[in-house]
């Protein structure tokens, strides 16, 4: 069962992400992202990482993508404008490595022999568990993203503004 | 006094003091023109005086002390131990060092003697030119470097002096730059000299390599004259090629056959230079280099048969173009050319000694004829032909028979000092070969009759200038006179110390020479020597008795010759067109090999265009290029980023 | 089965996916939304490391990574629109004042 559902979202993922990066107008490509983050949430619940799901979904899906998308609009870019140009150059060679990069990892990978999922707890990456890392093991770091989250606000106000 | 002076100073300090002095001398007059010349001020020609005379004087003063000492040595010779080391290069090393022995005791005698006589005649000659200090500082140089070139204990040493005398020539024919002809000869002179040169510095490679594979312990002393001298027996193979190089060098700087045709131009500096240099020392510099080397020398009896060949050519070559010159100094010009073309006879049939007996009384003499010259020229207000003087005697008496006096001098008449010299030159040649005796022979007649020529159209007969020019015709100031009468006193004695045997003497010269030069020694009687003797006086004396008697009578004689000989008038008279033959041999082809070839092609367009320019542009091209990596869009480097990663990544993985 | 090597591999893929966008892609909105792809495949990556060793700390990991991301992405689209405001254009090959 289950690796029917991996091969089918893995499918979803990489087909939406292709066309994420292949598509014209910009809104269209983040329509395909948002689809290919609801597959990812779907990779992530295989991987028994239930909270991060759905902070995925809330998160990326929800929160990310949807500025993405008012940045978009508020661009109000016409449609002459979306002009693309004849396969140049960097595309050529971006191409190139990549397709080096896609077949070099995996082979590298394959060389190490089946590495299999051990059982795991059941309740393995629900909130308690997360929720004792982040206060007890990693508090500082918790600490500081809420710092960093701060100067990500101011930063976005300034850059918002008309005049400074 | 000189107890006093050994007090201060050590005896070797006192023999380098020969070469201080005039090198001070020339560093303050030089320094004092310069200055002037900055600051747009004259000079103070009492000052000059005092340095630039003085320098030569005392230098004459030293030498002839240093003479007297060395009378008290057992073998007349000492060598200063080297004053600095010049150079040090891989196993040769080159120590500055002077040898004081009889035969450069001689040159240095003639050249600080004659040569104080002739800076005292300069300060009246050119006591009216702008470059007065200017001048006396070139010919301090002069000295000092002619000194050099005869005191050195090193053939590397002598070369410097060489070049030195070379450049200060350069500079006193130069010497009024102004005018670019003079300017010319200056060059002229200089770059035979270096064509010379080349040969000289050729046969130096050819005695360094010999030596080398040689395998000696010379403890890097290659060329000092000594070791040279101790070590001949090695270069006996090479001894040849050497000598000849050498010779070849001594072409250029004595002016012989082939390298003989700047001194004719070099007349164009002040007369005293052409007196000093011309007559007395830079010219004898190739004698007295040969000598210096007798001992090589006579290794190799092939280099001799050349320098005597040569010397004999040059002697009747340049004679009978001296016969039908018309500017004075141009005819004493071809005098010395024949003159020394007898020292290199002399030189070549192995009288080494009877050389630098020549060149001693040559000195005398004919520095002389060329200050006499100096005087009439002076008088004359720059007029040089001489077919526009005639009856000078009546108004410059001094300058008048001091001439005469030069004249029977080189004519070889008895018994003034040129007899005895030539005598001996023509007797050794006699006993080697009688060709080249016959050649000498011919060429002394030729010396008679061209310089009684010179002194009949000269000094005597009718006057050929208008009675004003006449009237304002005068003898030379004291300062150029008494020098005159100087030389003529030496012209006349100076032969006294080398009469040979079979006249009664006691060859006194060739023995106090002996020691330091070889012999070749003749066979002959004191009979047949005075024989020969007596016939060189009357074959001398007659040719002179004719010339003088018509030229001063101003018989039509000549013009009727000429007019019988018109072709072979036309050939002498332009010298054999030497001059223009090199010109077209080698002068054009050389400057069109220059022009059309290195300037246009390899100076314009390899060096300049390929290589400056073309680095240039190179460079621009590849920064064009390079550039292309720096274009400010983000993507481009991010792009470069992953190269790099991509590149990392296969390296660990695999 | 689905090892660790099939979750790797995929994750690869989707971060080459998000590297050609970055690289190819002239409006700088894709390459932004690009990157984001880049960011999730790394996630992808972290958890499946965290299940196979069993360890929640990379969960965690995860949890910051999508802060991060969702500051990044504020900031970022801040800058965008200023950059449009001043330049009038979203391309990047436009933008190269700092061209050498």
């Amino acid at each position: 069962m289950e690796p029917i559902v991996f091969y089918i979202l893995a499918a979803i993922t990489v087909v939406t992400a292709l066309l994420m990066v292949t598509r014209t107008s910009p809104i269209s490509s983040a329509v395909w992202l948002i689809a290919c983050f609801f597959a990812f949430a779907g990779l992530f619940v295989l991987l028994e990482a239930h909270f991060i799901a759905v902070i995925q979904v809330l998160l990326y899906a929800g929160a990310i993508m949807v500025l993405f998308v008012f940045v978009i609009m508020l661009l109000n870019l016409r449609p002459e404008e979306l002009k693309t140009r004849a396969i140049r150059f960097q595309t050529v060679l971006g191409g190139i490595f990549v397709l080096y990069l896609v077949f070099l990892l995996p082979l590298s990978l394959f060389r190490s022999g089946k590495l299999l999922f051990p059982e795991v707890l059941p309740q393995f990456g629900y909130v308690q568990g997360i929720a004792e890392m982040i206060f007890t093991k990693y508090l500082v770091p918790f600490e500081v993203t809420s710092v960093l989250l701060l100067v990500a606000i101011v930063g976005s106000v300034i850059m918002g503004k008309r005049k400074l | 006094m000189l107890q006093w002076v050994l007090q201060y100073i050590s005896f070797e300090t006192f023999v380098w003091m020969i070469l201080a002095f005039p090198l001070f001398g020339a560093v303050v007059n030089g320094l004092r023109s310069l200055v002037a010349a900055v600051r747009k001020k004259e000079t103070s020609h009492f000052v000059t005086i005092l340095f630039g005379c003085g320098a030569p004087v005392l230098s004459f003063v030293v030498v002839a002390t240093v003479f007297v000492v060395l009378l008290g040595f057992t073998s007349h010779s000492m060598v200063t131990g080297p004053l600095f080391q010049w150079a040090l290069l891989d196993d040769l090393i080159i120590d500055i060092g002077l040898k004081i022995d009889p035969l450069s005791l001689v040159m240095a005698s003639v050249i600080t003697g004659v040569g104080s006589l002739i800076h005292i005649y300069s300060v009246g000659y050119m006591g009216h030119d702008k470059g007065f200090t200017r001048y006396f500082s070139y010919l301090n140089l002069f000295l000092f470097f002619m000194l050099v070139l005869v005191l050195a204990d090193s053939l590397v040493f002598l070369f410097v002096g060489w070049e030195g005398v070379g450049l200060c020539s350069y500079l006193l024919i130069g010497f009024w730059f102004e005018d670019e002809e003079k300017a010319k000869a200056g060059k002229k002179a200089f770059v035979v000299n270096r064509i010379g040169d080349a040969g000289f510095l050729l046969g130096l490679f050819l005695i360094y390599v010999t030596l080398k594979s040689a395998n000696l312990d010379l403890g890097g002393d290659f060329f000092n004259f000594d070791t040279l001298k101790g070590y001949a027996h090695v270069l006996i193979p090479v001894a040849t090629p050497v000598c000849l190089l050498l010779f070849f060098g001594a072409c250029g700087k004595s002016a012989q056959i082939p390298l003989y045709v700047w001194l004719p131009d070099a007349m164009a500096g002040p007369t005293p230079v052409s007196a000093l240099i011309h007559a007395a020392t830079m010219v004898t510099a190739g004698v007295y280099m040969v000598a210096r080397l007798s001992f090589l020398y006579t290794l190799t009896p092939t280099a001799m048969s050349v320098v005597a060949i040569i010397g004999a050519a040059t002697a009747l070559f340049a004679a009978t173009i001296g016969l039908l010159q018309n500017d004075i100094k141009k005819i004493l010009a071809y005098s010395t050319i024949s003159q020394l073309g007898y020292m290199f006879l002399a030189l070549g049939v192995g009288a080494f000694h009877a050389a630098i007996f020549h060149l001693m009384t040559h000195a005398f003499f004919k520095a002389l004829l060329f200050l006499g010259s100096g005087s009439v020229i002076h008088a004359m207000h720059g007029e040089q032909d001489i077919r526009k003087y005639g009856g000078l005697s009546k108004r410059m008496p001094i300058t008048t028979w001091t001439f005469v006096i030069a004249s029977l001098a080189i004519a070889g008449i008895f018994p003034l000092a040129g007899f005895f010299s030539k005598d001996a030159i023509l007797w050794h040649t006699y006993n080697s070969n009688i060709i080249l005796w016959g050649v000498g022979f011919a060429g002394a007649g030729l010396t008679a009759f061209y310089m009684f020529r010179l002194i009949g159209l000269t000094f005597f007969g009718e006057s050929n200038m208008d009675e004003a020019t006449l009237r304002k015709v005068h003898e030379s100031p004291p300062s150029m006179a008494v020098p005159l009468l100087l030389l003529a006193v030496l012209s006349i004695a100076g032969g006294w110390i080398g009469i040979p045997e079979a006249m009664g003497g006691s060859d006194y010269f060739h023995h106090w020479l002996g020691e330091v030069l070889a012999y070749t020694p003749v066979h002959g009687s004191h009979t047949e020597e005075l024989v020969l003797g007596g016939v060189s006086f009357l074959w001398a004396a007659h040719f002179a008795i004719i010339a003088w008697m018509i030229y001063s009578q101003k018989r039509d004689w000549p013009t009727r010759v000429v007019e019988k000989f018109r072709r072979l008038y036309w050939l002498i008279y332009n010298k054999y067109f030497v001059d223009e033959i090199y010109d077209v041999c080698v002068i054009r082809p050389i400057r069109n090999v220059s022009e059309r070839f290195f300037w246009k092609i390899s100076d314009a367009i390899l060096i300049d265009g390929l290589l400056v320019h073309g680095t240039g542009r190179a460079v621009q091209f590849f920064g064009r290029i390079l550039s292309a990596v720096q274009s400010g869009v983000v993507q481009l480097y991010l792009t470069l980023f992953l190269l790099g990663a991509v590149l990392l990544l296969w390296k660990i993985l695999y | 089965m689905i090892t660790l090597n099939h979750y790797l591999v995929l994750a690869t893929l989707l971060f080459s996916i998000g590297v050609f966008g970055v690289v190819t892609r002239r409006n700088v909105l894709i390459i932004f939304m690009s990157i984001e792809l880049m960011l999730s495949s790394v996630n992808l990556v972290f958890l499946s490391f965290s299940r196979f060793l069993g360890q929640v700390d990379g969960q965690v990991f995860v949890l910051f990574v999508l802060v991060v991301a969702a500051a990044e992405a504020a900031v970022g689209l801040g800058i965008i629109v200023a950059l449009f405001r001043n330049r009038q254009t979203v391309y990047v090959d436009e933008v190269k004042i700092l061209r050498g």
